[in-house]
């Protein structure tokens, strides 16, 4: 799968080529683009429908619905019962209808209940059923740490989808990509778990907690166009050209890898993936052939990660190109702890010991 | 400090196991033709009765008795017995083609086809059941499913709808109303409310009707079912089959003891009956007046259908191994189709001689049936779909990497 040149954006450069084909844009924050996502769609199709707890009336315990409710009423958007299970249970139902339900799920961690419903239920209709049922559900997930949530509030659980055939993963780096990929992810036929850095909804964080928090509103990529765009599924963005190495990265990572690239002064090719599952193989392995280094970094736990796939991947498909071992940066095997939140999550100074190792001669 | 008895966990045996005689006492029936029938709009608490008695229209003597007497032909009621003789004609013949190998597995249920054939006709076109692996009947009461096809899913065979991806009986029929079945249990209650409340955000005036066991309401998804179609008022039938066995389990290992099933729907604030399974007159009326709810607007009715698992659970299951292997015979509601044959003879409607050619003619039609599915396979000898439809409908669109799998697999398959 090649990269898609127009949405491949350049960090320095605004999302032109979108924003001619849609409306004038307007600085959001990642919380705003997602919203305005849902907007678009609940104006464009009937058939959308959004619920979760506490999205109605009161705009979810992030705001990213907020307002959707008094617009497009209650019979299309919509409080459920404290029940994850319930939620993607009644969704799967809405889809085999013919509704594109779109689901919050509060935090990632909550999921669980809902196991079965994803993984034998939604991601499986179509196959089962030879395509006489599908369900073309998306499932937002706020995810992550770096807010002092503890083990309940900050899980990265997308190698649990990404390990169930038939699902689509998807996680965002920024307003622009947030609003284009949720468009594309509601639109899609497949079931979808769209997971949102919930340390990104108001800046692109960068893992320097002790430092004043910087704001979307000053950053390029959160010129977000008002109306509907999408961004591809399945194609990554190359966010920081680089010649010394390759560094995969999602969500968060992508901010702090970026700082780890300044702070180091090593020239890192930094692959923001965008779509965990299916992949943009093609985009990693011909950076990776490039640069003959790689770093890959999550900020999920470490054993059976997401990492663990993208290193096979890379070593079947790059390694007669590599001069370093390829290093995993990521969380220890630990539940996500709260006093210790900072030591847990992996910042730029980790993430630039792993550059720096792999740039030794 | 005061010496107390040591507790003691409560683990509920049913009365009897092999070589005793069952106490069907615990089903505490109430005589036909004697519980009342509330309007359609009665507030759910007022069911409260309803959920702990029994509705029955026929007696032991064949005669259509009460309230719940449903308007109904001998027409319509000859397509009824039609129906379940159908069903039981075709079970009996796929456990022997089980046994013939000619497919891996089978669920039969024998004893239980009052519940789905009455059911099925009681709802409309553009209505969707959510079914367990246990209610064929709705799809053999129909007369635009070929039993043809359904033997090519159970052979798993070139012609197999299902492309032999599925189990044997796990159908998906969404033209007939029936929902894929999962496999996994009570995951299709809460679907069916979704579905159910997908219709109500459309403004349609389509209807779900989920279906599941006794054993599975102990799944979460089953109160989750129950809280979402209270919740949003959903048009959905709620249908416990108490079938009073899962697997080996009795039915207070489900949480039936000393309650019903169809209570739980009054806890949730849902209408609820607890029906005669094996009246096919009372299943009839019972389907239709959650029907009739459903599509007024008046939201979920649940309905416990009392009946016996009179088979096995499956072909992979000996019931004789934990269970009187004559409980059935003692079973206080008896066979479904011996009872409507009674009616239909008192009605003058129906005769002994009329019946066994019937019964002849079915099974002539369910043994033509199988000779034609046959013509394109069974699991035995190997004519099964294409390899390559393993890869397609994993996604709507083939991924890069399935396409890769799938060149690996033809490649090894080839001899490389």
């Amino acid at each position: 799968m090649a990269i898609d040149t127009k949405n491949d954006l350049a960090l320095a450069e605004p999302p032109q080529a979108a924003a001619a084909a849609a409306a004038t844009p307007s600085r959001m924050t990642m919380i705003q683009a997602l919203r305005s996502a849902m907007d678009v769609m609940l104006a464009r199709d009937p058939n959308v429908v959004v619920f979760g707890e506490d999205v109605g009336y009161f705009g979810g315990v992030f705001r990213c619905t907020e307002g959707l409710q008094a617009k497009y009423g209650a019979q299309r958007v919509f409080d459920a019962p404290i029940s994850e299970g319930g939620l993607v249970g009644a969704a799967v139902g809405m889809g085999a209808y013919g509704l594109r339900p779109v689901v919050e799920i509060q935090f990632a961690d909550y999921f669980y209940p809902a196991s079965d419903q994803i993984v034998s239920e939604a991601a499986r209709l179509r196959y089962r059923s030879a395509g006489d049922f599908t369900a073309p559900i998306t499932l937002r997930m706020p995810c992550g740490g770096g807010i002092y949530g503890g083990q309940t509030h900050s899980q990265s659980p997308e190698a649990l989808f990404t390990h169930v055939c038939g699902i689509r993963t998807v996680m965002p780096s920024n307003p622009y990509d947030a609003k284009g990929l949720l468009i594309a992810s509601i639109e899609n036929d497949d079931p979808v778990v769209f997971l949102e850095p919930k340390r990104l909804y108001n800046g692109p964080f960068d893992g320097h907690h002790e430092r004043p928090v910087v704001p979307w509103s000053q950053h390029p990529l959160a010129q977000v166009p008002e109306g509907h765009y999408t961004v591809p599924l399945e194609s990554a963005r190359t966010a920081r050209p680089g010649r010394d190495v390759t560094v995969l990265a999602y969500g968060t990572m992508v901010w702090v890898s970026e700082a780890a690239a300044a702070e180091t002064g090593i020239d890192a090719e930094i692959i923001d993936l965008r779509s965990l599952w299916p992949l943009d193989l093609d985009a990693i392995v011909t950076s990776v052939k490039k640069t003959r280094r790689c770093v890959v970094v999550h900020e999920a736990t470490r054993t059976c990660g997401f990492g663990a796939e993208l290193l096979s991947l890379v070593q079947e498909h790059c390694f007669y190109h590599l001069e370093a071992p390829i290093e995993r940066v990521t969380g220890w095997d630990t539940p996500y702890p709260h006093a210790q939140e900072w030591h847990y999550f992996p910042g730029p100074a980790r993430v630039g010991a792993a550059l720096r190792r792999v740039m030794e001669p | 400090m005061k010496k107390r008895q040591p507790l003691r966990l409560h683990v509920p045996e049913p009365s009897a196991r092999p070589g005793q005689h069952t106490d069907f006492s615990y089903l505490h029936l109430t005589p036909a033709g004697e519980a009342r029938k509330p309007p359609i709009d009665t507030t759910p608490a007022q069911t409260a009765d309803l959920a702990d008695s029994l509705v029955r229209v026929l007696d032991d003597k064949g005669r259509a008795l009460g309230p719940w007497a449903p308007k109904a032909d001998a027409e319509l009621l000859i397509r009824g017995l039609r129906a379940m003789m159908k069903t039981r004609a075709f079970d009996a013949r796929m456990l022997i083609a089980q046994r013939q190998k000619k497919t891996s597995f089978y669920m039969q249920s024998l004893g239980e086809e009052a519940i789905a054939t009455a059911h099925a006709m009681a709802l409309e076109p553009g209505d969707m059941c959510f079914p367990t692996y246990r209610q064929q009947g709705l799809l053999l009461a129909r007369d635009d499913v070929s039993m043809v096809e359904m033997i090519c899913q159970l052979m798993s065979n070139e012609r197999d709808p299902l492309k032999g991806r599925q189990l044997p009986v796990m159908y998906s029929y969404k033209r007939a109303g029936f929902f894929t079945i999962s496999g996994n249990l009570a995951t299709q209650f809460i679907q069916a409310v979704g579905w159910a409340m997908a219709s109500a955000i459309k403004g349609d005036s389509r209807i779900a009707s989920a279906w599941i066991g006794d054993g599975a309401t102990a799944e979460a998804d089953f109160h989750t079912a129950l809280t979402f179609a209270h919740v949003y008022r959903a048009p959905v039938i709620l249908n416990v089959v108490n079938n009073q066995w899962a697997i080996s389990t009795f039915q207070d290992i489900a949480g039936g003891e000393a309650t019903t099933f169809a209570a739980r729907g009054v806890g949730c604030g849902i209408a609820s009956l607890r029906v005669d399974g094996n009246d096919w007159l009372a299943v009839l009326a019972a389907s239709r007046w959650a029907a009739e709810r459903a599509r007024s607007n008046l939201g979920p009715t649940l309905i416990e259908w009392i009946t016996y698992r009179a088979g096995a659970h499956s072909t992979s299951d000996d019931p004789s191994r934990y269970r009187p292997a004559d409980d059935w015979q003692h079973f206080p509601l008896g066979d479904p189709i011996a009872r409507l044959k009674q009616h239909l003879i008192q009605l003058k409607a129906w005769s002994d001689a009329q019946h066994d050619a019937l019964q002849k003619a079915l099974e002539a039609e369910v043994l033509a049936a199988q000779k034609e599915a046959e013509v394109h396979g069974t699991l035995q000898d190997g004519h099964i779909p294409p390899l390559a439809s393993m890869f397609e409908d994993v996604y709507k669109d083939m991924p890069p990497h399935l396409k890769d799998q799938l060149a690996q697999l033809e490649a090894e398959h080839h001899g490389h």
